[in-house]
């Protein structure tokens, strides 16, 4: 497929501007760039088709099945769309006098409010704008809080061996060392592990629950309570709250802080990679150390007011407002009884999906799951040589996109399935068919498989070579 | 009550005793009893037809003024009409990061392009496929710089203050010292920035055109700083570059800005898009994704997320970044609109805009408007004094369906783009000529 540089023809280009009409600005010669950059020109009827054949070749949630594990690919209502693309929210200035945006504060508002209500939480930002920057934001209300009793010994943040790997990139970046705690058998936190790794120098825990092999941890009181005990505060990844939403709360469990995904749990679409949004709520006691500006009410107007020791700015402006408006659309549409019927659904999807599976596959915990699964192929790629990898790429050819692979890390040959509860029963009848006709295939014609996909556009990339001698920008040439 | 599962009541039921179950409330068994929510205190949700008019109720409480002289860090410019209805494809939309290059090639091929446009544009050698934001970009613009014996980070006064707060709240974390050099009559004295520059000093984040709108003296900069042995990070406006020199000619080691400008709404702050490009010695400390060509088994060229032993998800709590998801439909907002925009568009929106801005400007001194930043060159914002209090003066402009420039340091920071035409400068200044009248 042809770049947008190798479509461009000298001189191509639509009337986009009209002249101007006040005198140009005569700048001195050195304050201008000496060639103008190389961007395409092009006639905007090749510019639509270059799009419409990269669309082609990008599978979204519309296209299939996307039971990609953690990342909560829902179906993304169109109703959420239209409510964020409208004038009133898209045509304002983020300086604008309070006055004239009380609908948009009233959406910050609103959307903390039932947020908060649905993680049991006290107070909420909206200004980190995806999940890795909710952990850190989140950190950093934990940093706040222990320097703000002189507790300045507590340097360390306690991450289970399954976490996603933001955890502890983000633990470093808000100033803390790692502690690494092992899972136990039944894929928990190992107590006793947890136990001896607490104590004097813990700042606090970060945990998924349920965690990234898909199960609750029935000793979630008991964790909190340890790291409680020891002086330490607890954080809640919100990555898979789409699993319990409305059945139980971050903040009764223990949690001290959480961060959500608005772009997963609240069904706002990732456009490829982002923009996301990553809202962090927290208990009073830390609600004085929020970043600023947080909203509040006063006297019926809605006003931004900055929390009494704010840790400052984390991004610039309010964060991604209109992935907000979309998560407040889809927050309304669903109710005190959609939100828990939504991850019923979830739940039970993966664990419809799940005992399809099960006689077939191996499952790396044999057991009731959440609102996903890992299954482990260890034993397929001992018996037939055929991996994870292999099954991942096979299932591209069927239209759908595959699980998350070789994670979590303490799962060999791992792929992780989370089908959410926007999938109807056929099609997870169709994917398990899908799933068991690829062992068959893994069982008599391995080769084939190491060699899948056979029909999308392309094959199997060389990733090492575009690591080893990268190539991050077309080639003008001379 | 709204709901998006398909399966009926019926379906539920079969799947339930496929699995051994009677209730659903057997799937949350596992659940400790004691913390079991029993209903949540929100609303009864809502049809479709009563959430579009909730919607639509909340975004009639805002004012959208048609006639905009306010910047300040988001500007509103021209967005040509193929640039929505590209980004508005679902595949685009409802895609996650691109793990899966067979089926993500669209995607793939788009950041690539991005990435390039934005080389070109900066004249930098390597560009990453977006952060959240401009602030956070310079923040995390400061992180590549770090050395053993080098961390403090120097930071001009004359950056836009958000910015200023997100460096400062990103390096306190981490025990970076933050030295920000006042700013002398709205720019940057070089100056002044040498005297700031020890053995210790890590980099140098100026911006240019800075807060007020002034371009900065870089080449006296960027020798001042690395003639210190640091690094020197600018802050550009991308619109900028369709016309003045670039990070790339003035030889900075890393540029960073806010890629709103690129075909994004205003949209109360976000979504935004934090570009970097840097120079290629730096590339494997830049963070986030990044996308590289290659072949497939058979020979085609094709393109894939790369360098990732950069990144989180393999170099855990050793990795250069937490970042995971980024602003990947907003780097393709950028790139649509850069090549609908073409070299010729882009050269056209920078020019009208600093002419716009200019001939303002000159229509203010007349009213007693005076220029704070003097002779010093700017783009298309700039500080006056105000006559007359800057909120009163404001809200008599709101009043007449105009948002003034932005209340400043006791002045005004005006600016516009190719959008205010001549006639609507004219309405703005025959306005304030009768407020102060």
């Amino acid at each position: 497929m042809k770049l947008l540089f190798e479509r461009s023809r000298a001189g191509r280009g639509s009337d986009l501007l009209p002249a101007c009409d006040v005198p140009v600005v005569t700048y001195d010669q050195g304050l201008l760039r000496a060639e103008a950059p190389r961007l395409p020109e092009m006639a905007e009827v090749d510019l639509s088709r270059h799009y419409t054949e990269l669309a082609k070749q990008t599978h979204g949630v519309n296209d299939g099945f996307y039971p990609l594990g953690s990342c909560t690919m829902k179906y993304n209502p169109r109703v959420n769309e239209e409510a964020a693309a409208q004038p009133g929210f898209t045509q304002l200035h983020p300086l604008q006098p309070v006055e004239t945006v009380q609908g948009a504060l009233e959406v910050i508002y609103t959307a903390e409010k039932m947020l908060c209500e649905i993680t049991g939480m006290d107070g909420m930002t909206f200004q980190p704008a995806a999940g890795a920057h909710g952990e850190y934001t989140g950190l950093l209300l934990i940093r706040k809080y222990h320097q703000s009793r002189g507790d300045t010994a507590r340097t360390k943040i306690i991450v289970p061996d399954s976490a996603h790997g933001t955890n502890p990139a983000s633990a470093t970046m808000a100033g803390f060392k790692v502690v690494s705690v092992p899972s136990n058998e039944q894929g928990g936190v190992d107590l006793d592990a947890l136990r001896k790794a607490v104590g004097p120098d813990t700042a606090g825990l970060m945990l998924t629950n349920p965690n990234t092999v898909g199960l609750f941890d029935p000793n979630i009181l008991e964790i909190t309570q340890i790291i409680h005990d020891a002086g330490g505060l607890c954080y809640y990844d919100g990555a898979n709250l789409n699993a319990i939403m409305g059945h139980v709360r971050p903040g009764d469990m223990g949690f001290d802080c959480v961060h959500l995904n608005l772009h997963k749990t609240f069904s706002t679409p990732h456009g490829g990679g982002g923009p996301g949004s990553g809202p962090v709520g927290c208990k009073a006691m830390l609600a004085q150390f929020l970043p600023s500006p947080h909203v509040e009410e006063k006297d019926g107007k809605f006003v931004f007011a900055a929390p009494e020791h704010t840790m400052g700015q984390v991004r610039s402006f309010y964060g991604n407002f209109l992935v907000v408006v979309k998560a407040l659309a889809y927050l309304i549409t669903l109710g005190k009884e959609g939100i828990p019927e939504a991850s019923a659904g979830a739940v039970l999807n993966a664990n419809y999906l799940m005992k399809q599976l099960a006689g077939a596959y191996d499952m790396s915990y044999d057991t009731q799951c959440m609102h996903e699964f890992v299954m482990t192929l260890q034993g397929l790629a001992h018996d037939t040589g055929v991996t994870a990898m292999d099954v991942a790429k096979r299932l591209l050819d069927f239209g759908m996109h595959p699980p998350t692979m070789y994670f979590p890390l303490i799962v060999h040959e791992a792929l992780m399935v989370e089908p959410t509860e926007t999938e109807s029963m056929e099609t997870l009848d169709e994917a398990a068919r899908v799933f068991l006709d690829i062992l068959a295939e893994a069982k008599t014609d391995a080769e084939s498989l190491h060699h899948a996909p056979h029909d999308c556009p392309i094959g199997r990339p060389d990733e090492v070579t575009a690591a080893r001698s990268p190539i991050l920008r077309y080639d003008f040439g001379a | 009550m709204g709901s998006y599962i398909p399966s009926t009541g019926e379906e539920r039921q079969a799947m339930l005793q496929a699995i051994g179950l009677t209730s659903t409330d057997q799937l949350f068994d596992v659940v400790p009893e004691s913390v079991r929510v029993r209903s949540l205190d929100l609303p009864e949700g809502l049809s479709e037809l009563e959430v579009g008019q909730k919607m639509a109720e909340l975004a009639a409480k805002n004012r959208v003024f048609p006639s905009v002289f306010r910047g300040a860090g988001a500007y509103r410019h021209y967005i040509p009409s193929i640039v929505k209805t590209v980004t508005s494809k679902e595949e685009f939309l409802t895609a996650y990061t691109p793990y899966q290059a067979e089926i993500s090639q669209g995607v793939l091929q788009s950041i690539f392009e991005y990435q390039t446009q934005m080389c070109e544009l900066t004249g930098m050698d390597v560009s990453n496929a977006s952060v959240y934001d401009g602030a956070v970009a310079a923040a995390e613009a400061v992180f590549m710089c770090q050395e053993r014996k080098r961390s403090a980070v120097v930071v001009s006064g004359a950056v836009d203050p958000q910015t200023i707060a997100v460096i400062k709240t990103y390096c306190e974390s981490r025990e970076v010292p933050v030295i920000v050099v006042p700013a002398d009559g709205c720019a940057t004295d070089p100056a002044a920035i040498q005297a700031a520059l020890d053995g210790a000093t890590a980099a140098v984040y100026v911006q240019s055109p800075n807060y007020y709108g002034v371009l900065e003296d870089m080449d006296a900069i960027v020798a001042a700083t690395h003639a210190a042995g640091a690094k020197v990070i600018m802050g550009v406006n991308p619109i900028s570059l369709g016309l003045l020199k670039t990070p790339g000619e003035y030889g900075v080691d890393i540029a960073v800005g806010e890629g709103q400008p690129l075909g994004m709404p205003l949209s109360f702050g976000g979504p935004y898009l934090g570009f970097m490009t840097c120079k290629k010695a730096m590339m494997r400390k830049l963070p986030g994704r990044i996308v590289g060509e290659t072949k497939d088994d058979d020979g085609n060229r094709c393109f894939v997320l790369t360098l990732q032993a950069r990144e989180q998800h393999i170099r855990r709590e050793k990795a250069s970044s937490n970042i995971c998801s980024n602003e990947a439909l907003c780097a393709m907002t950028a790139s649509v609109y850069l090549a609908a925009m073409g070299p010729k568009g882009l050269r056209q929106a920078a020019e009208s805009s600093a002419a716009h801005a200019h001939y303002l400007a000159g229509e203010l001194a007349k009213l007693g408007f005076g220029l704070r930043s003097g002779d010093k060159p700017f783009f298309h914002e700039f500080l006056t004094d105000s006559p007359i209090e800057p909120e009163t003066l404001c809200a008599k402009l709101e009043e007449q369906g105009i948002l003034g420039g932005l209340p400043v340091d006791g002045g005004i920071l005006w600016c516009c783009t190719e959008c205010n035409s001549k006639a609507e400068i004219d309405r703005l200044i025959k306005v304030i000529g009768e407020v102060l009248a």
